[in-house]
């Protein structure tokens, strides 16, 4: 009988045993980009342990390496919150001094890449170091309790952006780190779900081969941060881009004329020109991804407050160079 | 054999640094040690030393990489100054708590506000509590020697913790010397190659560094690092005299200076030991019974030696340019705290002086002295006293 090769290697290095919530989709996203990783090295180097992590504080890190305990079984290290890139440009270094042949994986949250770690990033992707930094993107301060972070989206509540009187919540638009990272002119950077997991384990190990720098931003859900059902997790994500809250692009070089736009899925109709994605209509409305989440709650009871996130979603797709559509719930 | 050049203390640290043949160095230009980085790159340049230069965005930036490289398992270096060591703050605790054996050359000068960019060692006692072992340097030669020193005592097993070496700004890091730099074969003998047993990123060998410590261990964590400054002591020692056996040049955690007679003793640091055993031999030719104890070694805290030399003298003078608010110098609350259980011990009398660069003259070290010898006489004195204000411009 023949037996199917499984999509994914099962070697492990974010091991069982972890502190992270049922349904962590941060959780999830990690387990997948080292295993990605682990393929990667193996066809590069025909060794699949060929990389060390570089990881910055928060959620994932305290969660997997409580001592006496680790989840970690790869050559991993923790230092600050804010340094992630500067610990791994170190490590990197000094495996290219001793001849070490393999990849750095850096990984930080958006708190510790969009906020406090962004001049080590940029020093870090501008420095030109082997390295790919994993940004994951729960979309708050998750580890001290959700404080907005500059990659919270508009409207959303959180302990420190919290709806009242004379707020909507948060009231500034995401800042969108993945753009700012290909503006170094770096090999790679792209986008990516833990709802799309083939998309994104093909990206983190094209991420991997390259020699020279290159920057992934998933997003993944928080379920305590989200005020989400665990079980939801991957649902959520998948809404996220089916309704043009979270698009999926690679741009290779900084490159911004050529930005490869994913296709959305769930009905929406993509126009290209050239081969090149010019404008989407997406069919499900931003409400079906919202409503699943009590961060967004309020935002139903201030209709204008998710009309204007969909102004900024769309002026979000302008930059990418797409027109798109985003259709309000039927009445 | 050995050859000697004229050099600042800038050259002197990278040169040390390059015998030293660290695989990583990373670093960010601050005056006044912007020198020894600019140095290091055209040694790296030039081929004359195989290592990788990180040229970091910040000082925060240039310890983190830092980390990652000595947690990688490679001998790493850097320099910096005043605000840049202030900045990599946050990380000194964590190399030291990751037990990771780095060496920061620091040119000492000024923190803000007011900007200034002279000499003090507020920088450098302001880390004192981070686990850092420090030693100062009196001249060009200590700053190059106690490099190399300070690399053999952080690497030894039964101390793994970092060290930074300080030395004046401008009075010595742009002050050209006469240097002895040392055979590159007797350094390696010294040295040895850097292969850690216990921070490394090896795939073969995953472990896992710099994890989270719930109550139930983070105080022994922090006790290791206590029991590793307690140890470097006697390494500190061993160093020592190993260098002098095979380099011929002396150094002690406390260097004593005409002490043996005297009643009041100039307790100080850095190159103003050198002012001070001038402002001494002057003395002596006037039949003052004066002497200098210059502390080579900061941290760990000579303790033992203190309660030595406070044998020794009536008045230990203490000459500091640092402050340490409400207290007077850090060396002031050091000393007091060494000595307040003996039985017999000196009045102990602080000056705090020469910050931000102000020039320390024999006419501000006379000012001490006359305070000095009211306490020796028995009279009233300030324990804390500011020499050399200009109190006209208060």
């Amino acid at each position: 009988m023949a037996v199917r090769k499984p999509p994914i290697t099962t070697r492990e290095y974010w091991a069982p045993g972890h502190a992270a919530c049922a349904g962590c989709g941060c959780a999830a996203a990690l387990r997948l980009a080292t295993k990605a990783f682990s393929e990667a090295m193996e066809e590069k180097y025909g060794d699949p342990n060929a990389f060390a992590i570089a990881q910055a504080t928060g959620c994932m890190e305290v969660v997997s390496a409580v001592f006496p305990y680790t989840a970690w079984k790869a050559p991993w290290v923790h230092v600050a919150f804010e340094n992630a890139a500067a610990v791994a440009s170190g490590v990197e270094a000094a495996w290219k001094k001793v001849g070490r042949k393999g990849k750095i994986l850096a990984i930080g949250g958006d708190g510790g890449t969009a906020d406090i770690g962004m001049q080590a990033l940029s020093g870090m992707l501008e420095r030109w170091h082997n390295v790919v930094y994993l940004m994951y993107d729960n979309e708050a301060y998750m580890n001290t309790g959700i404080q907005r972070s500059s990659s919270t989206p508009y409207g959303a509540w959180t302990t420190t952006s919290p709806p009242g009187k004379l707020s909507i919540g948060e009231d500034k638009p995401k800042k969108w780190v993945a753009l700012i990272a290909a503006a170094h002119q770096i090999p790679y950077v792209a986008t990516a779900s833990v709802a799309n997991p083939y998309d994104y384990i093909r990206k983190m190990k094209k991420a991997a081969k390259i020699d020279g720098p290159a920057f992934v931003q998933v997003q993944c859900t928080c379920v305590p941060g989200w005020r989400a059902p665990p079980e939801k997790s991957i649902e959520i994500t998948r809404l996220a881009i089916e309704t043009g809250v979270w698009p999926l692009f690679e741009i290779e070089n900084g490159d911004f004329h050529n930005i490869k736009i994913q296709a959305p899925g769930g009905g929406a109709k993509v126009k290209r020109e050239g081969g090149r994605v010019v404008a989407i209509e997406f069919k499900k409305p931003i409400e079906e991804y919202l409503k699943l989440q009590g961060r967004f709650k309020h935002l139903f009871k201030q209709p204008e407050a998710i009309d204007q996130l969909r102004e900024q979603i769309k002026a979000m797709w302008k930059v990418l160079g797409v027109e798109v559509t985003l259709p309000k719930p039927e009445e | 054999m050995p050859i000697r050049k004229v050099m600042k203390a800038n050259e002197a640290a990278a040169w040390a640094a390059k015998l030293a043949k660290p695989k990583v160095i990373a670093a960010f230009p601050i005056t006044p040690s912007t020198l020894v980085p600019e140095k290091i790159s055209e040694f790296v340049a030039d081929g004359e030393l195989d290592a990788e230069f990180i040229k970091v965005e910040s000082e925060h930036s240039a310890i983190s990489a830092c980390v990652g490289a000595s947690a990688a398992g490679v001998r790493t270096f850097t320099a910096t100054a005043s605000q840049g060591l202030a900045l990599m703050h946050e990380i000194l605790f964590i190399a030291a708590g990751m037990r990771l054996p780095i060496v920061i050359a620091v040119g000492n000068r000024a923190l803000s506000a007011p900007i200034n960019i002279w000499n003090d060692w507020q920088d450098t006692i302001s880390e004192r509590d981070t686990g850092w072992l420090q030693f100062y340097a009196e001249n060009n030669q200590e700053a190059l020697d106690l490099i190399l020193i300070a690399f053999k005592v952080a690497e030894d097993e039964r101390v793994l913790l970092p060290a930074m070496v300080g030395f004046d700004a401008f009075i010595l890091t742009h002050t050209v010397e006469p240097v002895e730099i040392p055979d590159q074969e007797l350094v390696d003998e010294f040295l040895g190659e850097y292969v850690p047993k216990h921070a490394y990123l090896d795939p073969s060998k995953p472990i896992t560094q710099g994890t989270l410590a719930f109550p139930a261990h983070y105080m022994e964590a922090r006790y290791t690092v206590w029991e590793a400054n307690e140890a470097a002591k006697k390494v500190i020692d061993e160093a020592f005299a190993e260098f002098e056996k095979r380099f011929g040049r002396r150094y002690q955690k406390i260097e004593e200076y005409k002490t043996d007679d005297a009643e009041i003793i100039f307790v100080t640091m850095g190159s103003l030991a050198g002012t001070v055993k001038e402002y001494v031999d002057m003395l002596r030719e006037k039949g003052v019974k004066v002497g200098v104890a210059k502390l080579t070694v900061y941290r760990p805290f000579p303790t033992e030696e203190v309660r030595e030399l406070a044998k020794k003298a009536k008045v230990l003078a203490l000459l500091e340019k640092n402050v340490t608010f409400s207290v007077g110098g850090a060396l002031f609350q050091d000393f007091s705290r060494a000595l307040i259980n003996e039985k017999e011990k000196p009045v102990i009398v602080d000056f705090i002086l020469g910050l931000g660069g102000r020039d320390v003259t024999f006419k501000d070290l006379d000012e001490a002295l006359g305070i000095a010898q009211k306490a020796l006489a028995g009279e009233e004195f300030d324990e804390v006293n500011w020499i050399g204000l200009r109190k006209e411009i208060l």
